[in-house]
């Protein structure tokens, strides 16, 4: 890490006054914590069916109980504890998607911005290739022909989000290859690997984290709706796009049924968005429109 | 101009050659596809005359210039589902997703165009903070989950609208909303972005100082320059909503490509699912074609590049 990154970790907490930062970091700290302790504190198992229980509707409403707090789905399991197991695999399948996403994408990026010419032009034509590939159309088709599970879930989704992280990792690369820093390591004869390791990556890493954000806010909405279409997690796996395609049948007569994973949904990406927005203007004040 | 042109569709066939190269290779995922299209329960003997039968016995190479010609040709092959034609299959349901398309850019412009322009002018008040948060909300929203809640609300406690089908024009309401709203938080941070840097400039100014009303400054002097890379980005949201629609189409059961992408999907109906990623992927090549060529037109500076 160079001095800048370090500066910049640890000024972080001075600047905590960014009203963003703070919501956002505290929406996606709950999710977090509810991810990791969750299932060890709701006392059903997300998977455990009761079928004499079943559409319990949630505890404040009429008819709801203090034993499922949430209340139950179709086949009378917990709520809350799939929601709270849901929180998981979203958080996963963000994260993961992103560490593949942004390998491509930066690895294509900062060789487009880093040698410009003739590597540029093909990174280039490489991302406006992607651009044209109609997004969940593909998911869908892949994940069906190569069937359904976490692993393909990611790899697919990291396939295909890459594209922001190329765009702005190879315009960031342009601008930081000729400032001074990384004529000097080149004078001073810095391999092309440890410049592009140690010179040009921490300092290209604030943008790079903001993007991340956003793309794993992305792939979680994605992720859900493929689940929502059949094509994503497979049940029983409670995610919360297949928790509202599978009380769909029954929203129109219990609309809570859909309303509490949507709104789960809703608010985490909702969270991570804004901590990004925040992020972003801790990260670089001055580009704050 | 001429030069720019040339290059610009040079580039524009070299994406549609790639994306078509990409989706014959989509359906090559799954390992034999004679073994995927005889199903579980076939013989041996049944795959071997699957395979003959779709000439998937040849070599993939002849296989790929075979049908990358016929698909030149607008020839997409038979459906196995549909035992249709895959051309005349999607040419009837394009005009649906188009409508659809068609109706949500509207609703995107016309809520994002004015919100942005609104909260650029009066840049930190109420109507600026407004405008970010449904910025913010549309980011974050699950269009199906937002589609599901809508039916919930509009079509079935006040049943203003139906909630599926495609029989008359208010079938298009509710889906083309929740389209919208995919597209209204970029249109508008961008409407609003580029006003802002419009209004600070100089031009802006002296269209000011010489005691125009400030409607005239900002609608016909603003406005026209701030609209330049609203115009684009429209035209890719488009795009990017024909592609997307598939999740609005099976919500509101709405019979258009996308619907019919998603039911050959869980059919395994491979010819139609690489002829709808190939379809959807040339309208986007040629919607940004359009775009940059409309751009290039409006501002003489972009024509170098």
């Amino acid at each position: 890490m160079t001095d800048h990154a370090l500066r910049s970790a640890f000024v972080l907490p001075r600047r905590l006054r960014n009203g963003g930062f703070v919501v956002g970091a505290a929406i996606v700290g709950c999710v977090i914590i509810a991810a990791l302790v969750g299932p060890t504190l709701v006392p059903h198992d997300p998977f455990a069916q009761d079928l004499l229980n079943r559409l319990v509707p949630p505890m404040w409403m009429e008819g709801g109980s203090a034993a499922h707090v949430l209340g139950t789905d179709q086949v009378g399991r917990d709520y809350l504890a799939r929601l709270v197991y849901g929180a998981r695999i979203s958080l996963l399948i963000g994260l993961s998607t992103v560490i593949v996403s942004g390998l491509i994408g930066t690895t294509l990026g900062v060789a487009g911005g880093f040698f410009g010419g003739r590597v540029d032009d093909v990174v280039t034509f490489i991302i406006t290739c992607r651009l044209a590939v109609p997004l969940i159309l593909v998911a869908l088709a892949v994940v069906s022909i190569v069937g359904s599970s976490f692993f393909v879930v990611v790899m697919t989704l990291g396939l295909l989000l890459w594209e922001r992280f190329a765009v702005v990792a190879r315009a960031t690369t342009a601008q930081v290859r000729n400032l001074d820093y990384v004529t000097a390591a080149r004078a001073a004869g810095c391999s092309r690997g440890y410049i592009l390791l140690r010179e040009v990556l921490p300092n290209i890493l604030n943008p790079l984290i903001v993007v991340a954000t956003l793309e794993m806010a992305l792939a979680i909405l994605l992720e859900a709706a493929l689940s929502f279409l059949g094509l994503g997690v497979p049940p029983p796996l409670p995610s919360w796009g297949l928790m509202i395609a599978e009380a769909r049948d029954y929203m129109f007569f219990q609309a809570w049924v859909i309303v509490i994973p949507g709104l789960a949904l809703l608010v985490f990406v909702l969270g991570i968005n804004v901590l990004g927005d925040g992020l972003r203007d801790l990260l670089a004040p001055e580009s704050r429109a | 101009m001429l030069r720019f042109l040339v290059r610009r569709l040079a580039l524009a066939c070299l994406v549609a050659l790639t994306v078509l190269s990409l989706s014959f290779a989509l359906t090559r995922l799954a390992g034999d596809l004679a073994v995927a299209i005889a199903g579980p329960s076939a013989t041996a003997a049944d795959v071997a005359a699957v395979r003959t039968a779709y000439g998937l016995d040849r070599p993939v190479l002849v296989q790929f210039a075979d049908w990358a010609l016929r698909a030149a040709h607008g020839d997409f092959g038979q459906s196995f589902f549909f035992k249709e034609q895959v051309a005349t299959l999607i040419a009837d349901r394009l005009p649906i997703t188009g409508t659809l398309g068609l109706t949500a850019i509207f609703i995107a412009l016309a809520v994002s165009l004015p919100l942005g322009i609104l909260a650029a002018v009066k840049q930190n008040t109420w109507i600026d903070r407004l405008a970010t948060s449904i910025a913010l909300f549309g980011q974050a929203m699950p269009t199906f989950w937002f589609g599901l809640l809508l039916m919930i609300v509009f079509g079935l406690r006040l049943g203003w609208l139906p909630i599926s089908g495609t029989g008359s024009w208010r079938h298009y309401v509710m889906p083309g909303i929740v389209l919208a709203f995919t597209a209204i938080p970029a249109l508008m941070r961008l409407t609003r972005t580029g006003m802002i840097e419009v209004l600070a400039s100089d031009y802006i100014r002296t269209a000011r100082a010489k005691g125009l009303r400030a409607r005239a400054v900002v609608l016909h002097h603003a406005l026209r320059n701030a609209a330049i890379p609203v115009v684009s980005i429209a035209a890719v949201q488009l795009g990017f909503m024909l592609g997307g629609s598939v999740v609005i189409e099976q919500v509101f059961a709405l019979h258009g490509v996308g619907y019919l992408a998603w039911e050959s999907i869980s059919k395994n109906d491979y010819p139609v699912v690489q002829a709808v990623v190939l379809v959807l992927a040339c309208i986007y090549v040629l919607l940004t074609l359009i775009a940059d060529l409309l751009n290039a037109f409006l501002d003489p500076r972009l024509r170098t590049a």
